[in-house]
């Protein structure tokens, strides 16, 4: 159990500092040995080591062939599976919002600031095995924002939460949509027509923006005013940030095409309700799509056709897949009851254990660093207690860069992973400091 | 999707009083007897029986045991598959009365313009044509306990009904099941000045409406035919309560309305059957006491905040190790997905600490039960209705598949869902 707060006007310091020493702290290597090893980029491996140290994978292989550190701690995992942690594209937890009702458009607006990283969804979230999350304000906008890749380290502030860039930038992405969600009263559009037409028009507007930069060069004189609805659309056009796109309908899925087409933007299709329809064309122009899985169609019109079966017939075609919570729509601790679903509805099991990992790295552009277990990249693991697609398989522990958040024999943890009283409260932040077993806020 | 083309109706009786007797559906006489193999057959009415066997004659089951022992008429139409269930029920559904769309025209399973109005009947909004009843039946569904949904204090009658059947009357077996009352922030109206706006408010409405309809009895029965009430439907509906012969279905999630819902209870001495009950294991030991089931929330119902912030999966099992009588349901959605299958949620259930056998009770025989059709569906065995579900595995696993469907002898599905 942990211990309570020694120094309650200290906690946030503390753990600050606790959390930014954690790679200090994991510099022993970690050794899972003997369970049945899920790398996703390659075949499994039957009694497999995955050797951790750094935050890094160490070593993956087979127990023969994979030696393990002498100084190593070694967890036995027999008879258990682990898998790379989950990765979800497209998530709600944390409680944030972006943009409000006064415009459509609003490149401005970031999730990080609005973010509780105390959220009990966080608990949640890496009850489920999910250790990277795209956290996204909602579909009510053409343009709701600017999105964040969150890493579910133990995190007393959402910085916790940031996977840096070279230059130490966080990482994320855009949210757009069209259909009926961003439909409303003036300024917001009233036809689909009108939404391209208005997404078309501050595109433009950047398209000038970034010319009148490139013109200006190093002349400060002549530079325009910084601009930050702008700036967030010049890092969409120059690609350094990947728009992802609610759209259910398959003529809704081609508009965004034809508009990311016209501008030269990366997009990742989300929810494509109805991407089964248009398979062939999604696969020509190699669309990334994250798809949810839910229980039945309907609930609006955009989703009467929504089926179980398009994950399978994406993959059949060639497009690019992932699986999505869209959380809350579907809980977090069950995501991987998704892909056991999208099985049901045809996919492989191979490419649906993908959809949950490497297939949403790569669409966050993050596959250099998760969604598989490779040696060098991130020590983000899951453990289970045996087949993931199976309904009675348990999450039993989680893993963020070699660094445990997830224990259900905690009886703490345990009551985030299958409710009771209390399950929905925010976390007390916690802290403490006498040896490494320290306590955190997680 | 293949459904069989409605059958002719020989004779249809409509509902003339409250709780008249089901509707009967027809059965073609000249249709051959339907045997139904399974490597695991689960009755519900003992243990599963290995390579088994179901036989159907005239809509209804006459044999079922081990294949070795059944005699198979040589005219039988046969199926087969690795797990033979008794078709599926759904304790508690709003489908049939929502739809799919979840526009205007598809949405009659809540009339918020007065707070109680128990004399809405589910029957007259029924469509057995929903979508979403084809959904719910290609994954075995054969029987749904739907009506009102919850959202007013009390918001209309409940019914129950068969997936198969092309009018209301053809599929109902209970046109009046039950009377569906919300306690808590659900039965709460949007517009803040109408009552109840408190919790305390809306029970003292409800124990009020009962209080109204004893003294409306007792003006009923007097001597002078000039004395007596005019007949109010209202009334009539609440005096079917009073008398044992209607239970309230009382969707509660918090303690606080659980321990209101059993005061009621006991003061009126009136039947009720709890639903949702998120925090019900908080306090088990007094539902056990009073002998009220429990039609338990779906297991994946999300709790992040409000009513239901203490949900836990584990709900039913707790219930179940108490001896607290329990089904699982699909609720009603208001929104993606428009409805859960309760074969998903028993599935969870499953996984969170009932046995198979009890989480399939759960949505077959012990949902029967509580419904109070067990004599007619819930369980494989001679004399009930011939309701069958195919598997080609276990059921509760995500990638099993619904491989076939049999309502009254008739086979209503043969796709994989």
């Amino acid at each position: 159990m942990r211990r309570r707060p020694i120094l309650a006007i200290a906690i946030p310091l503390l753990v600050s500092a606790l959390v930014a020493g954690g790679a200090a702290a994991q510099d022993r290597a970690v050794a899972f040995i003997g369970a049945e090893v899920l790398p996703i980029s390659g075949p499994a491996i039957s009694g497999g080591v995955v050797v951790v140290k750094g935050g890094t994978i160490a070593a993956v292989g087979p127990a023969a062939t994979t030696p393990v550190p002498p100084d190593a701690e070694r967890i036995d995992c027999a008879g258990k599976v682990i898998l790379p942690g989950l990765v979800d594209t497209h998530s709600h937890v944390g409680g944030g919002a972006g943009g409000d009702a006064s415009g459509p458009i609003q490149p401005d607006v970031r999730i990080v600031d609005s973010i509780n990283v105390r959220d009990a969804g966080f608990r949640k979230a890496r009850a489920g095995g999910l250790t990277t999350l795209n956290i996204m304000p909602g579909s009510g906008h053409l343009l709701s924002g600017q999105t964040i890749y969150a890493k579910l380290r133990p995190a007393a502030t959402i910085d916790d939460f940031f996977i840096r860039d070279a230059d130490g930038r966080p990482l994320g992405g855009m949210k757009m949509a069209n259909g009926t969600n961003s439909q409303r009263d003036p300024p917001f559009p009233g036809t689909r027509s009108k939404s391209a037409a208005l997404v078309r028009q501050k595109f433009l507007k950047a398209v000038d923006y970034r010319r009148k930069l490139a013109e200006a060069g190093d002349d400060a004189t002549k530079r325009p005013d910084r601009d930050l609805e702008m700036e967030g659309l010049l890092d969409v056009l120059d690609g350094r940030v990947i728009v992802h796109h609610h759209a259910h309908r398959a003529d809704d899925l081609l508009t965004v095409l034809r508009l990311r087409d016209e501008f030269g933007f990366k997009v990742v299709l989300h929810h494509a309700s109805e991407a089964w329809k248009v398979a062939d064309r999604l696969a020509a122009a190699q669309a990334p799509c994250s798809v949810i899985v839910v229980d039945s169609p309907g609930g609006k019109i955009e989703a009467m056709d929504l089926s179980l079966a398009t994950s399978g017939i994406l993959e059949k075609a060639g497009v690019p897949c992932a699986i999505h919570t869209d959380d809350p729509v579907t809980d977090s601790r069950l995501f991987l009851r998704t892909a056991g679903l999208a099985v049901r509805g045809g996919m492989s099991r191979e490419k649906a254990l993908e959809a949950l990992t490497l297939a949403g790295a790569r669409m966050l552009g993050l596959e250099g660093r998760i969604g598989s277990l490779d040696v060098g990249k991130d020590a983000d693991l899951v453990v289970l207690s045996g087949d993931p697609l199976a309904v009675r398989t348990k999450v039993l522990e989680t893993w963020v860069e070699g660094r445990k958040v997830f224990d259900r024999a905690d009886p703490d943890d345990r009551l985030f992973a299958v409710g009771g009283f209390g399950a929905s409260r925010d976390q007390r932040a916690q802290a403490c400091c006498t040896d490494d077993s320290f306590t955190e806020a997680k | 999707m293949i459904i069989a083309a409605p059958r002719p109706t020989v004779l249809v009786i409509a509902a003339a009083t409250l709780l008249a007797a089901a509707t009967a559906r027809a059965v073609d006489p000249a249709a051959p007897p339907l045997a139904v193999f399974g490597d695991t057959v689960y009755t519900m009415a003992g243990p599963p029986i290995e390579r088994g066997v179901v036989l159907i004659d005239r809509g209804r089951i006459t044999h079922v045991g081990s294949a070795l022992d059944v005699p198979i008429p040589p005219d039988a139409a046969r199926l087969r598959a690795a797990v033979v269930t008794p078709g599926l029920l759904d304790a508690h559904t709003a489908v049939g009365l929502t739809g799919f769309l979840n526009q205007e025209q598809d949405q009659d399973q809540l009339d918020t313009g007065e707070p109680i109005q128990p004399e809405l009947r589910a029957i007259d909004s029924y469509n057995p044509r929903e979508r979403l009843v084809a959904w719910l039946r290609g994954f075995g569904f054969t029987t749904l306990h739907t009506g009102h949904a919850p959202g007013a204090l009390v918001s209309g009658q409940t019914m129950v009904v068969k997936t198969a059947g092309g009018s209301a009357d053809e599929a109902a077996i209970l046109p009046v099941a039950m009377v569906a009352v919300t306690l808590g922030d659900d039965a709460r109206p949007d517009d803040e000045k109408k009552s109840p706006g408190t919790r305390s408010k809306a029970v003292a409405m409800l124990r009020g409406e009962l209080v109204k309809t004893q003294d409306y009895l007792r003006k009923r029965d007097l001597a002078d035919p000039e004395k007596r009430p005019d007949r109010d439907l209202r009334r009539e509906v609440f005096a079917d309560v009073l008398r044992g012969a209607l239970p309230l279905l009382v969707t509660v999630n918090r303690a606080t309305d659980i321990d209101a819902a059993l005061r009621i209870a006991a003061e009126f001495r009136i039947r009720i059957v709890l639903d949702s009950a998120a925090e019900a294991y908080l306090v088990a030991d007094r539902i056990k006491a009073a002998g009220v089931p429990v039609i338990v929330h779906p297991t994946m119902r999300r709790g992040g905040m409000g009513e239901t912030e203490n949900i836990s999966f584990e709900t039913a099992a707790t219930l179940k190790a108490k001896g607290i009588p329990i089904a699982l349901q699909s609720g009603y959605e208001g929104y993606v997905p428009k409805t859960r299958v309760a074969l998903f949620e028993a599935a969870i259930a499953a996984a969170n600490g009932l046995t198979t056998e009890q989480a399939l009770a759960a949505i077959t025989v012990d949902a029967a039960t509580i419904l109070g059709v067990a004599d007619r569906v819930g369980a494989l065995k001679p004399g009930l209705d011939g309701d069958v579900a195919l598997f080609d595995g276990d059921p509760f696993e995500y990638t099993t598949h619904c491989v076939g469907v049999v309502v009254d002898g008739t086979v209503v599905s043969n796709e994989r869902w």
